[in-house]
């Protein structure tokens, strides 16, 4: 059987290298230096981030993947100012994070939406937190609501919607604030593929139509290809940044783009980081066989 | 099922498959209505079957006629006595005593007690000065909402700021859960003696009784709200302030309002017990008065008048429940349904779609 040759994902086109240019010259938006954090358990100290470094520029797509137990969550919620940090530091157009605050936008997997507000009350939530006069944010709230396109549901109850509307409410709510930088920790995670894939294809648009830089956190290798401007590679025990990967994929992207060399070759080199090739695999495995072998399709 | 081929009756209902006994599946609402009848049902037709067969149980003789025996008439006699004494006086030639078999006293029969429901409201207090039924009732009533009310109005904010911040919890909850296991009837003595014999002491016993529930359970109600809703209100800019008001209140608003009904059943208990302290009063001292004179079908009619005014008072908070909290998706019933009809303005019913 014959491998696809895959070219190497760090070739760029010229129009992804000038895009790439132009990135990296924004401002940045978030900056994170040498970021570190112990958790103290009952077997003593547990390093989950060790001297993580990256930016995030301005309007940019920034995904963070890696194995389970990379302290991917731990790294969102100390973005968020959820969970402190125990060195380095966390700047946010230059002003260190000190806790959760409105120009960070989170959106997470369990759609936290509050029950007892209707979808409306529930986007002018953090407005009304930051001050604006329910009029005003009734107006905004409305804008969102359309952006997200659930006005016909805007006096309905989290429990009447389904999962994906929920995350529509979710990210609507997020947004309304305006924060700089929106983090979405594993968004899509819940929901069923279906509605999975059509979810990403909506935050895309939504990226274009909003200003906002996005911090993505995600398994799911095809999503954050599809999806970021760059991919931060963690790995486990203990978190430390194995590579910030450039994906080579043109804008504007479609689903047609899974099946192109540059998404494939780029999905391919993040999944040989996350599960290297070399790593105990299914081979050591031996499996008993549990029917007669003439039973068995050659 | 057809109507027996009747065409003007109507079809009957259609007889699932579905097992009575099926583990962990809700049955249908007529099941449910049935089986809810069935559980009066059949306590009421245990005691119908004991007051009404003879064989059953009836230990005594209710003596109509005396004859020439040392008995008196509407005398309660046990079986045996009497039938010795009867043999006794048949053998002396003498006539004997005519009655029959009946259940004691402190066992009226269902119609005895229906009919006591009803004439215990109507019939005059034996002395003048005394309470009428409805009188007492409405003086337990008064005492309980009182002490329900003032032990809300404290344990309520305190139950929250426990189950909010470890701080107001860890200051407050080893001192209560000391305090919870002083039985609130041991404070009479201490209570009539400092606040008299009239309301006050009741009122504190039935307060002692349920405050310190009240805020443990309150405060294990709040540390159960879900922590990413706070989370996610502070990634929104809540303050703590509004964190408290905005978030935790709300969100545990449906909670509160089912575990405000468990503890109105408790203060139900302590009253009983509180009414007994110092001077008796109320519906307790309706039920001691009525046995005292050995009207045994009035205290039954009151007991069951206390669980009645319980299950009416749990069922209208019930279903108040279901109208203050919408988004909790179940139906109100078809009176606080039309109420809220009455004073809300309509909303268009969401049309299900696929995102």
């Amino acid at each position: 059987m014959s491998t696809l040759h895959l070219p190497d994902y760090k070739q760029q086109s010229p129009e992804v290298a000038a895009r790439f240019e132009r990135l990296k010259s924004r401002p940045v938006n978030l900056r994170v230096e040498n970021l570190g954090k112990t958790f103290q358990s009952h077997q003593g100290e547990v390093m989950a981030l060790k001297g993580v470094s990256f930016n995030v520029h301005h309007r940019e797509f920034l995904s963070v993947i890696g194995p389970s137990g990379c302290g991917k969550s731990t790294l969102i919620r100390i973005l968020a100012g959820l969970e402190t940090l125990t060195s380095g530091s966390v700047k946010v157009d230059g002003n260190p994070v000190k806790g959760p605050g409105p120009d960070r936008g989170m959106v997470f997997q369990g759609y936290t939406l509050f029950p007892w507000l209707t979808v409306k009350s529930n986007v002018m939530f953090g407005l009304q937190m930051t001050g604006s006069a329910s009029i005003y944010a009734e107006q905004e709230a409305r804008q969102w609501i359309s952006l997200v396109g659930l006005e016909k549901f805007e006096d309905a109850y989290p429990h009447e919607l389904s999962g994906g509307m929920k995350q529509r409410v979710a990210i609507a709510r997020a947004l309304a604030n305006k924060p700089k930088i929106l983090l979405m920790d594993e968004p899509f995670g819940a929901l069923d593929a279906q509605t999975r894939s059509n979810m990403q294809s909506y935050l895309l648009k939504i990226w274009e139509a909003v200003d906002v830089t996005i911090l993505f956190i995600t398994h799911d290798l095809d999503e954050a290809v599809y999806l970021s401007d760059r991919i931060l590679v963690l790995k486990a025990h203990p978190g430390e940044v194995q590579e910030l990967v450039d994906v080579p994929v043109s804008h504007p992207r479609t689903r047609e783009q899974f099946v192109h060399p540059e998404f494939l070759a780029t999905r391919k080199h993040i999944e040989d980081m996350i599960h290297p090739p070399g790593e105990a695999s299914e081979e050591e495995f031996t499996m008993p066989r549990m029917t007669d072998l003439d039973n068995t399709i050659h | 099922m057809s109507n027996c081929g009747h065409p003007s009756l109507p079809p009957l209902p259609i007889l699932t498959s579905e097992p009575w006994l099926a583990v962990r599946r809700e049955l249908s609402p007529g099941r449910n209505r049935f089986l809810a009848f069935c559980s009066f049902l059949i306590p009421i037709g245990l005691w119908m079957l004991v007051s009404y067969v003879p064989f059953l149980w009836h230990p005594m003789v209710f003596v109509s006629d005396p004859g020439d025996t040392y008995f008196h008439s509407n005398q309660y006699v046990k079986k045996a006595i009497y039938y010795e004494e009867n043999a006794q006086r048949v053998f002396e030639g003498e006539v004997p005593a005519i009655g029959k078999p009946s259940n004691p006293i402190y066992l009226p029969a269902p119609h005895e007690v229906a009919v006591s429901f009803y004439k215990a409201f109507t019939t005059a207090p034996r002395r003048p000065g005394q309470p009428w039924l409805h009188e007492s009732l409405m003086q337990s009533i008064r005492v309980i909402f009182i002490a329900f009310g003032l032990s809300s109005l404290l344990a309520i904010p305190l139950g929250i700021l426990c189950g909010t911040f470890p701080f107001f919890r860890k200051l407050h909850e080893p001192f209560i859960e000391f305090f919870r296991y002083l039985p609130a009837p041991a404070f009479g003595a201490l209570a009539v003696a400092i606040l008299g014999i009239s309301q006050a002491p009741k009122i504190a016993i039935v307060f002692i009784g349920t405050f310190f529930q009240q805020i443990l359970v309150i405060s294990a109600t709040t540390s159960k709200l879900d922590l990413s809703l706070l989370e996610a209100a502070q990634t929104l800019g809540a303050n703590r302030k509004q964190l408290l008001m905005w978030v935790v209140v709300p969100g545990i608003l449906p909670e509160l309002h089912r575990d405000q009904r468990i503890l109105l059943g408790w203060a139900w208990t302590y009253l009983i017990v509180a009414e007994v302290v110092g001077a008796s009063t109320g519906i307790t001292w309706f039920i001691n008065q009525q046995a005292k004179y050995r009207v045994f079908d009035n205290v039954y009619a009151a007991i069951i008048m206390i669980g009645f005014l319980g299950l009416t008072s749990d069922m209208f908070l019930a279903g108040l429940g279901k109208v203050l909290f919408p988004w909790l998706g179940e139906k109100p019933g078809f009176f606080f349904g039309s109420l809220k009809r009455l004073f809300s303005r309509p909303k268009p019913t969401p049309v299900e779609v696929n995102p």
